[in-house]
């Protein structure tokens, strides 16, 4: 084993390794079943993490055996926790996986940015507006002519 | 641009927990709730898990707000999985494995699931933990045959009889002259299958209500999956 490398660096690093592998995937993905599973990743870490925060050196679960002497046991508060935890998670998952379903139902994609697209334009047309309509010119014409993305030289360079 | 910052924020926030966390005295946590509860908790509740001493005994009325968020999800995505149509012509069939093996399977999912129903008070297990394996003993025919279809009236009816019992079993606490949901009844010897009082009957109430939700769900998610 390396010097200077515990088991308990090991296990704070993983459980926290999952927590943020999970939070960058919320972040970072652009597809919203991958932002699911990685919720799922981070609740996974989180639960790892408060599992170690009551564990003891050279204790038993929590179980009372038919002994004399009993050994020392870890602390049964966070587990129960965790116990509620997962519990509730299964109940949040459920409820995602079956919105994306009705998301992919009705724009036939889970990309985030063409639900975006696409939703944005419904509402548009629902509402009877115009789709192009821009936050500098909310209600007459822009100040000046929206230069496309690509063709775009320095900015700031002609205001 | 929004790459780095949501890199920034998972690093800054991985930061924080590490320095959080390299506080904490691992392996010698100070357990002061702990010790108090499994010091008294023998006498007190009388069940030899001492996690469904706390999850059925101390924190009730919390497992009893666990299992209404779990039924709040569960009827959410009901409302937005909606009425199912029944469109069975199109549905493949599952291959002679999964068929055969599900059939030769469900019997022993059942008794394993009561069995750490039966035995939440005594072992690693209880209601939830059996409950979500009774789910996917009714689950797994629906996977050999996407035709066929759980009753949900029946399930409903179970999941509704098993949560008015939870509540009543804490009621009837209360009629006694006691807090709600505190354990009643004799304890009778520590790690006997009979004993601990109410906690075995409210972790049948949780395994029946878990088991009937999540089959439900599960069979709704399916259902709606197979229609496109």
């Amino acid at each position: 084993m390396i010097p200077g490398v515990t088991l308990e660096l090991i296990l704070y690093v993983t459980a926290l390794g999952l927590v943020i592998i999970g939070l960058a995937g919320v972040v970072l993905s652009s597809h919203l079943f991958r932002m699911v599973l990685a919720l799922v990743i981070a609740e996974a870490g989180a639960n790892l993490m408060l599992v170690l925060s009551g564990y003891r050196w050279d204790a038993v679960a929590p179980i009372l055996l038919q002994r004399a002497e009993q050994p020392a046991m870890v602390d049964p508060v966070p587990q129960a926790m965790v116990l509620t935890a997962i519990v509730i998670g299964v109940g949040i998952q459920a409820l995602a996986v079956s919105l994306l379903i009705r998301i992919r139902q009705r724009y036939t994609t889970l990309k985030r940015r063409e639900v975006a697209e696409k939703m944005d334009a419904e509402i548009a047309a629902s509402a009877g507006i115009r789709r192009d309509i821009s936050q500098d010119a909310p209600l007459g014409e822009r100040p000046l002519k929206p230069v496309p993305i690509h063709t775009a030289q320095s900015p700031g360079g002609d205001a | 641009m929004r790459n780095l910052t949501g890199l920034l924020f998972a690093g800054g926030l991985g930061f924080m927990l590490l320095a959080i966390a390299s506080g904490i005295d691992f392996g010698n946590p100070p357990m002061r709730v702990g010790e108090a509860i499994q010091a008294a908790a023998p006498q007190e509740v009388g069940a030899a898990n001492i996690v469904t001493s706390v999850v059925l005994g101390y924190r009730g009325i919390d497992t009893l707000g666990e299992l209404a968020i779990l039924f709040a999800a569960a009827s959410a995505a009901g409302l937005v999985l909606g009425r199912r149509h029944t469109t069975n012509g199109t549905q493949t069939k599952g291959g002679f494995v999964l068929f055969h093996g599900g059939a030769l399977v469900f019997p022993f999912l059942l008794t394993i699931g009561f069995y750490i129903i039966f035995h939440g008070h005594l072992t690693p297990g209880g209601g939830f933990q059996g409950g979500v394996i009774l789910a996917a003993a009714f689950f797994l025919p629906l996977l050999a045959r996407p035709g066929a279809r759980l009753h949900h009236s029946v399930l409903s009816i179970i999941e509704a009889f098993a949560g008015a019992c939870f509540i009543l079993i804490g009621l009837a606490a209360l009629a006694e002259g006691q807090a709600f949901l505190q354990p009643m009844l004799n304890q009778d010897t520590l790690g006997a299958l009979i004993s601990a009082g109410t906690l075995p009957l409210l972790y049948i109430a949780v395994g029946l209500k878990v088991g009937a939700e999540l089959a439900s769900l599960l069979s709704h998610l399916a259902q709606t999956e197979s229609e496109q």
